[in-house]
């Protein structure tokens, strides 16, 4: 337990550091520009530099903000997103807490987030950070249904809200036998085969569907281009934050890719085989097991660690992709996406989901 | 760590930050505070090992309702706005109303039966999301079917008052 606690807060810290610096090289690659370059080799140590200036900088309050609130709301956020961190399984044996309805959980005590954005926008007392807590926070109560409604699919084929258990499933130490497609019909036993063959996306192929809806309302959960409306620079300035400066504000942005990290974690461990690796076994070619240790072992830890932070920096980097190549949604195809698009295909990928369910056992 | 310490830490802070809801003046802190309290019950249904009974508390209270009430009164702009004086009548008539509740209250705890805990006999995993599905789904299936035809119809409701009139604009 305690290991875990220590990884993730290194992770959280840790995915700021890469993630800005990623974020800047990665939107320079596409906007054809070279990035930071002249702190420290290929501009390394910018965000070192950048973190230097904010911790120094003065910590400023508006004179008629609510000054409580407007202090408690970055800490609130991040805790929210943080306790997040507690139920993810990193390997076969670090997890913070093994909680039967860990997933469940997660989604609840990240919900908290809203409450310190619309105490962070209320407080500083400014209509520019009234308008974009707003914008946030009606976005993320409707993504949030979308979004469980995909979770559910996974809980209904996995038949636990373990996230610990989900991730066993899908791998060569599952308890179960899984088949190809997860179709006892098919009659092709993949359960030593392991690799990508045993992922949640493959033993339910029209979990694509259902990842893509994940993909997109984890997106909007995040804040993120196009669904950052709420931070429109050309139109509120810097929504919800404007008023922030100094370490409330680095809080406020180490949150952001705190919460990048968790639902890409949280994506890899649904859909993506969590620690597992997707290397299969392939005749003597043992490729599954040379990849991933017993657990138990440390070998099996490190190596369970290594797959499941190599998925999730692959889904982060579809974040940032999508951040800098798509352009900003409207309020109305915001909503119009939200509740005439996902969530009657999530309902659908529900019911589908049941009858696939069926055939599996 | 000692549970009973930290069952009192909660009692004492879901106590204070209750009282806290009536006592304070911005009604923006109230709510916050009443968010503080529903938090706080959940907590206590982790104590009794009911996970999903609080997790459900928090995404239900604490997440979507509080969150709208916050939201509603945000854009009320009560900032400037103070609190007309209540008269003495209506005063009198609060305490008295408080209060019967209050004995109604004490005298329901006082009269109910607690059985002793029977180490034998109990199951941990009671308040745990399985058992909790065998029940509603097998003892109580007709009140929960009958629950989601009502929130069906509260559904259908809203939309029929959302729904765009002849001749409005779409956006």
């Amino acid at each position: 337990m305690f290991p875990a606690l220590l990884i993730c807060l290194a992770l959280a810290v840790g995915s700021v550091v890469v993630g800005v610096y990623a974020e800047r090289k990665v939107s320079a690659f596409i906007q054809d520009r070279l990035g930071p370059m002249e702190v420290g080799p290929y501009g390394s140590l910018q965000l070192i530099a950048d973190l230097l200036k904010l911790l120094q900088k003065e910590d400023i309050v508006p004179k008629l903000a609510d000054r409580r609130l407007f202090l408690a709301a970055p800490l609130l956020i991040f805790t929210a997103i943080f306790a997040g961190y507690s139920v993810l399984p990193l390997s076969p044996d670090w997890q913070g807490s093994g909680a039967s309805e860990g997933v469940y959980f997660l989604l609840a005590i990240v919900s908290f987030d809203i409450l310190g954005l619309l105490m962070a926008g209320w407080a500083s007392n400014n209509k520019y950070s009234l308008i974009g807590a707003m914008r946030a926070v009606a976005q993320i109560i409707s993504y949030e249904i979308p979004l469980g409604l995909s979770v559910l699919c996974v809980v209904m084929l996995s038949q636990s809200l373990n996230l610990q258990e989900i991730s066993y499933q899908q791998g060569i130490h599952a308890a179960e036998l899984n088949y190809l497609f997860g179709l006892k019909g098919l009659g092709i036993d993949v359960s030593e085969v392991g690799g990508f063959l045993t992922w949640n996306l493959v033993r339910m192929p029209l979990f694509f569907i259902a990842f893509l809806i994940f993909f997109i309302t984890s997106l909007a959960e995040c804040n993120r281009a196009p669904f950052d409306m709420s931070e429109a620079e050309s139109e509120l300035v810097g929504g919800f934050h404007t008023e922030y400066s100094g370490y409330r504000w680095a809080l406020l942005f180490l949150s952001e890719y705190a919460m990048m990290l968790l639902v890409s974690i949280l994506g890899a461990v649904l859909f993506l085989g969590s620690w597992n690796t997707p290397l299969p076994n392939l005749g003597p070619l043992r490729l599954a097991d040379w990849t991933s240790g017993q657990p138990g072992t440390f070998y099996g830890n490190l190596t369970g660690i290594f797959w499941i932070l190599l998925k999730a920096a692959a889904l982060i980097f579809v974040q940032m992709w999508v951040r800098w190549t798509y352009p900003r949604l409207r309020v109305d195809q915001l909503m119009h996406l939200c509740w005439k698009v996902l969530t009657p295909a999530a309902l659908i990928l529900v019911l589908l989901t049941g009858v696939w369910r069926l055939l599996m056992v | 760590m000692n549970v009973n310490y930290i069952w009192y830490f909660l009692t004492f802070l879901t106590l204070v930050s209750a009282i806290m809801v009536v006592v304070v003046r911005n009604p923006i802190h109230s709510v916050l505070y009443l968010i503080l309290t529903f938090f706080c019950i959940s907590a206590h249904y982790v104590l009794l090992n009911a996970q999903f009974l609080a997790a459900v508390n928090v995404i239900v209270y604490a997440g979507a309702i509080m969150v709208l009430f916050l939201f509603v009164i945000m854009f009320l702009n009560l900032r400037e706005y103070t609190a007309e004086s209540k008269t003495n009548l209506v005063k009198l008539g609060a305490a008295v109303l408080g209060g019967v509740l209050l004995v109604i209250i004490v005298a329901a705890l006082r009269s109910m039966q607690i059985e002793p805990l029977n180490k034998a006999t109990y199951n941990s995993q009671v308040g745990m999301v399985e058992s909790l599905g065998k029940v509603l789904f097998r003892d109580y299936l007709l009140p929960f079917e009958l629950i989601t035809v009502l929130f069906f119809v509260a559904m259908v409701g809203a939309v029929m008052l959302g729904k765009r009139e002849t001749g409005e604009r779409n956006f």
